[in-house]
């Protein structure tokens, strides 16, 4: 049961091939057997799992279940989720329960899906590599020397693994397709606003969006049904109609427009990684469509403006982790700074530090223009970089990490590391929504192919990444995985 | 611009952040090369140009004024770190 | 040296909204420590922030009040800093971008003349907790109800050069979001707080000097006195040829004196930057002018309509436009009784002394208006004298009697306006003093004016009050001369 995709699952479901309760079990059984290895997982929630695949069965008895009920699903530790612990990969919030639901949480809860657990992820989303959680890093189930990604990097190798049919992860410059591709797995970012952020934690407020982890384009289409949608709880949730995300999944692509930026295929691209993003290209053409090369001109500057927008924005959404009303709190606190400081000095880890000083240096009088103003005025001309490139082409076509998984420890340095998100980070800058699909391997490490659309065009990346699936089988490659 | 030893220690006093000064050393080396990739924003001409705070147009969506949360102050309390009689309790604020 | 006085004042007004500016948490006072504060207000990992409608719509008419520019739109931003009773670590304000641009207010002085102060600006923001020093084993104790309550912030131009200017134009602020009914301003319960800048520099120069601010004053009284002290602190190290410190000092209300506030904290770095949780706020014309539809008539304006309508001085117009509640108490009596001076003299003389002597507020009065209105009203058509409505007036207040026309028939107080009976009264007053009628037939013509007041006074006593005295004074001055 664990290699089938949620679509697959929900017709055996429906077909009563198997109860919402044995394929929780079974899952939870697996998780025990492999996870340890893996470290996808940081808090599994077994017996509420089992309850609510009772509760989801009992409804399909009574003929009242939904297409997502009895469905396992797993997310990443920064949705808040009432009773469980919420952790953000932070010992800062090692005992933090959370008090509330996240909005998506909520909606897929309704929506009769079982949660199997909270996943790792770097902490508080920073990351490329799922090496800076307070819980130890995840390993790339196609090969446990390689990082899975990050930030979202254990829903990554959960789905991957088989662990869980889906997860739910966060996208702040990357990290829900940077981790998708590197473990062979279909991850969408949707456009900004589109879903809620409401409890989720905050990284970096407006570049932050939820977005589905699954095997399938097909499959994270059923999950946004459930989880996009206005939400007046966040003000920069958007009240716009939400389609059928599953309805035009197989429009035929005959005269799509693809664009090719130069930029995402220059200096720093690694050669299998462009090979297989071409021959995903060709496949593409072959199926009707037209491509075209276009040029986004500010990309060089989408990581520096990101390091001062990201950490500034961070560096205020920490603040209130002081060791006063929740969280990590240091001993015998002398007084007041020595509350503040030792308890944020143990609570963070060095990539979240680094981050705040960052954000509070570029952010602080005297550098103010130079810095953040300026990366602002650089946001816009990236924003208009897509807005002009979409009014010529219908989606564009790139890699979505410029080489395959790395070995753990590899990027010791932390512009190294940033390098990373090269692809994926303009993508958050301008809001627009962009999808991860496997499109191929390069010594057996999977590789991503990214797919970006305008603002609010995520049903149109879901048809061209469905039809591409139905075309290949990358997405269908599972990892040998000892158990 | 380069980023010195007091500018760190000062960013580190205002996010509170407790630094050695050992510490200090290290961050003024990580933040230094991370400000040197950011200072080549100074490269484009953004004369003129709007800076950019949200990604979409949008504009602030209002709330009715309805006092609708209940006290959960039971729940909240249960994961503070040290409260009494209903109050979150710091070490002795001196003004 | 002669010295320029130069005060600049920031007052801090909470909105009069049932919700917080950001969350739905109820912001009634005196709740229990910490039943208000929800999840927005505690800053709980992933909770958002979403404005209160009633806030924006309280800070508009306020600037429509004013005459202020409303910006099409306006920005929050998040102001950094860290202190236990603000949750987040920054307080959501507004810097670059205020809702509420430049406008004027005017102030009245004692000897009624009027005086405009400059508005800078003002915003919204949102109110920070409170720290409980009481000792919690060596601790400070934290309640956030107040947290997240809705400001605004009212900045003024350096225009005021006295303390009873800054005193006038606090009154006049007051008056102003009392009579918008967007705040309760009680400044007990700290609805309203100022934020006081005092400079000195010597007479004629143009450069403003170094000030103070004196934070949180929370009385009309404590404002005019700590500016006293300020000033008379800040003259003598001037005159000593010290310099004034740019500070941040506390005003001691028991000891009347302000003191610096000796924190170690270095001078501040706020990083103030657009709050990314929240949107630019739009304001359209059809929503302003809609919030200016919903004004009521503002102080200035019903001063103004005292003294030219009701032909009121300008003094008694400024006193009975202080506050809504007043204003709207003469205006019923008056209409009642339809002798707008009668009412004024009423209202300010016997109304506000004994409201003053039992500390009450006009809104507590035990006497209503429609109560002082029926009595005047007997007062206009002669049915009861000065003195007995003086009378009337106490029985109200002590509750002895429904309406005055109830006590002025319970008292027998109706005047007597009878001729025939007053004319026997007076001839037995004339028969009972023959010695004083003697003095008067002999005294010149001019002190006998005087004298006559004796005679009506024993013919108002022998009618125990009811009689009407210009009647009684006309009677017995045609039989007294007849005795000439």
């Amino acid at each position: 049961m664990h290699d089938k995709t949620l679509a697959e699952l929900a017709r055996g479901l429906a077909a009563g091939d198997f109860s919402s309760r044995e394929l929780t079990s079974s899952l939870l059984e697996r998780i025990k057997r492999i996870d340890p290895a893996l470290n996808s997982f940081i808090t599994v929630t077994d017996e509420q799992a089992l309850k609510e695949a009772d509760a989801a069965d009992a409804l399909r008895h009574k003929g009242e279940a939904g297409i997502l009920s009895g469905l396992p699903l797993a997310y990443k530790d920064i949705f808040c989720t009432e009773g469980v612990r919420t952790s953000a990969g932070s010992k800062m919030l090692d005992n933090f329960i959370a008090p509330y639901n996240a909005t998506v949480v909520e909606k897929l809860r309704h929506a009769g899906t079982v949660s199997l657990g909270k996943t790792n992820m770097d902490e508080f989303a920073m990351g490329s590599s799922n090496e800076n959680s307070y819980y130890g890093p995840v390993k790339n189930p196609w090969n446990p020397k390689l990082v899975p990604g990050g930030s979202s990097g254990g829903s990554a190798a959960a789905v991957a693994a088989g662990l869980v049919p889906a997860a739910l992860g966060t996208d702040t410059g990357g990290s829900i397709r940077q981790p998708a591709a590197f473990c062979g797995i279909t991850g969408l970012k949707p456009t900004y606003g589109r879903v809620s952020r409401y409890g989720m934690i905050a990284y970096a407020s407006s570049l932050d969006q939820a977005g589905p982890m699954a095997r399938t384009a097909e499959d994270c289409a059923m999950l946004m049904n459930a989880m996009a949608g206005h939400d007046a709880r966040d003000s920069t949730s958007v009240s716009r109609n939400v389609p059928d995300y599953t309805q035009g999944l197989n429009k035929p692509l005959n005269g799509l427009k693809i664009g090719l930026p130069v930029e995402y295929f220059g200096e720093g691209l690694a050669p299998e990684v462009e090979t297989a993003v071409r021959e995903a290209v060709r496949v593409y053409e072959s199926l009707g469509a037209q491509v075209i090369e276009v040029s986004l001109p500010h990309t060089s500057m989408a990581i520096p403006a990101y390091y001062v927008i990201a950490p500034a924005e961070a560096s205020a959404n920490l603040s209130r982790y002081d060791g006063v009303r929740f969280g990590h709190r240091c001993k015998d606190p002398v007084d007041l700074e020595d509350l503040y400081k030792r308890t944020r000095a143990e609570g963070f880890g060095d990539e979240v530090k680094r981050r705040i000083l960052i954000g509070t240096h570029t952010l602080s009088e005297g550098f103010f223009d130079a810095y953040y103003r300026k990366a602002q005025q650089i946001r816009r001309l990236i924003r208009q970089d897509f807005l002009d490139a979409f009014a010529r082409v219908d989606v564009l076509m790139g890699p979505a990490a410029p080489t395959t998984a790395f070995e753990l420890g590899a990027k010791a340095d932390p512009v190294q590391m940033y390098l990373q998100d090269i692809y994926t980070i303009a993508i958050n800058l301008a809001g627009i929504p962009g999808i991860s699909v496997p499109a191929g391997l390069a010594d057996n490490r999977p590789v991503g192919l990214q797919i970006l659309g305008p603002h609010f065009g995520e049903a149109h990346l879901l048809n061209v990444a469905h039809v591409y699936q139905q075309a290949t089988d990358w997405h269908q490659r599972r990892p040998e995985i000892k158990e | 611009m380069a980023i010195e030893h007091a500018n760190v220690l000062r960013a580190a006093h205002l996010a509170r952040l407790g630094v050695s000064d050992a510490q200090a050393e290290r961050y003024v080396d990580d933040l230094s090369r991370i400000l040197e990739m950011v200072d080549r924003l100074s490269e484009i001409d953004t004369e003129g140009v709007a800076p950019l705070s949200h990604p979409l147009d949008a504009t602030q969506p209002l709330r009715a004024d309805e006092a609708i949360e209940v006290d959960r102050r039971e729940t909240f309390q249960s994961i503070a770190p040290a409260t009494a009689d209903g109050l979150y309790l710091v070490p002795r604020v001196v003004e | 040296m002669q010295w320029d006085v130069v005060i600049g004042l920031e007052v801090h007004v909470q909105l009069s909204t049932c919700s917080k500016i950001f969350s739905g948490a109820s912001t009634a006072f005196g709740a229990e420590p910490n039943t208000q504060a929800c999840g927005i207000d505690l800053g709980l990992p992933g909770t958002l922030p979403v404005l209160n409608e009633s806030a924006v719509a309280m800070a508009v008419r306020f600037g429509l009040a004013i005459n202020a520019e409303i910006p099409e739109y306006s920005v929050f931003e998040r102001k950094n800093y860290f202190y236990p009773d603000l949750p987040k670590g920054y307080q959501t304000s507004q810097m670059a971008h205020p809702v509420v641009g430049r406008g004027e207010v005017d102030i009245t002085l004692g000897d009624g003349t009027v005086k405009t102060v400059r508005i800078h600006h003002a915003h919204m923001e949102e109110d920070a907790g409170k720290s409980l020093h009481e000792d919690y084993s060596g601790m400070t104790g934290i309640d956030l109800n107040r947290a997240g309550t809705p400001l605004l912030e009212i900045v003024s131009e350096p225009d005021m050069h006295s303390a009873e200017e800054a005193s006038a134009y606090i009154r006049a602020i007051h008056a102003i979001v009392t009579y918008l009914g967007i705040s309760d301003g009680n400044m007990a319960e700290g609805s309203m707080r100022c934020d006081v800048n005092v400079s000195l520099r010597p007479k004629g120069q143009e450069k403003l000097g170094t000030r103070a601010e004196i934070k949180n004053v929370n009385s009309f009284r404590f404002v005019e006195r700590a500016i006293a002290f300020e000033i008379e602190r800040q003259r003598e190290i001037l005159e000593d040829g010290g310099v004034v410190i740019q500070e941040t000092r506390l005003y001691n209300p028991d000891l009347d004196e302000t003191r610096s506030m000796r924190t170690k904290e270095e001078a501040n770095d706020y990083r103030y930057f657009p709050c990314p949780d929240l949107l630019p706020l739009m304001l359209d014309e059809a929503y302003i002018e809609h919030q200016r539809s919903l004004l009521p008539e503002l102080p200035s304006e019903k001063r103004q309509r005292f003294v030219e309508s009701l032909g009121l001085s300008t003094y008694d117009a400024d006193v009975l436009t202080g506050s809504r509640p007043l204003a709207e108490y003469f205006e019923a009596v008056q209409q009642h009784c339809s002798d707008a001076k009668l009412a004024a003299n009423w209202v300010q003389g016997d109304l506000l002394g004994r409201l003053n002597r039992d500390g009450l507020d006009i809104t507590e009065s035990p006497v209503s208006a429609e109560q002082l209105g029926g009595l005047l009203v007997r007062l206009v058509d002669d049915t009861i004298n000065g003195k007995a409505a003086k009378q009337v007036f106490a029985d109200l207040w002590e509750c002895k009697g429904e309406t005055a026309d109830d006590i002025i028939e319970s008292r027998g107080l109706k005047q007597v306006t009878d001729t025939g009976a007053i004319e026997s009264l007076c001839d037995q007053v004339i028969a009972d003093n023959p010695v004083q009628v003697t003095q008067y037939r002999e005294a010149t013509e001019d002190k006998r004016g005087k004298m006559i007041g004796f005679f009506v006074g024993q013919v108002m006593k022998a009618s125990r009050g009811t009689a009407n005295p210009p009647q009684v004074n006309a009677m017995l001055t045609e039989k007294l001369d007849a005795l000439l």
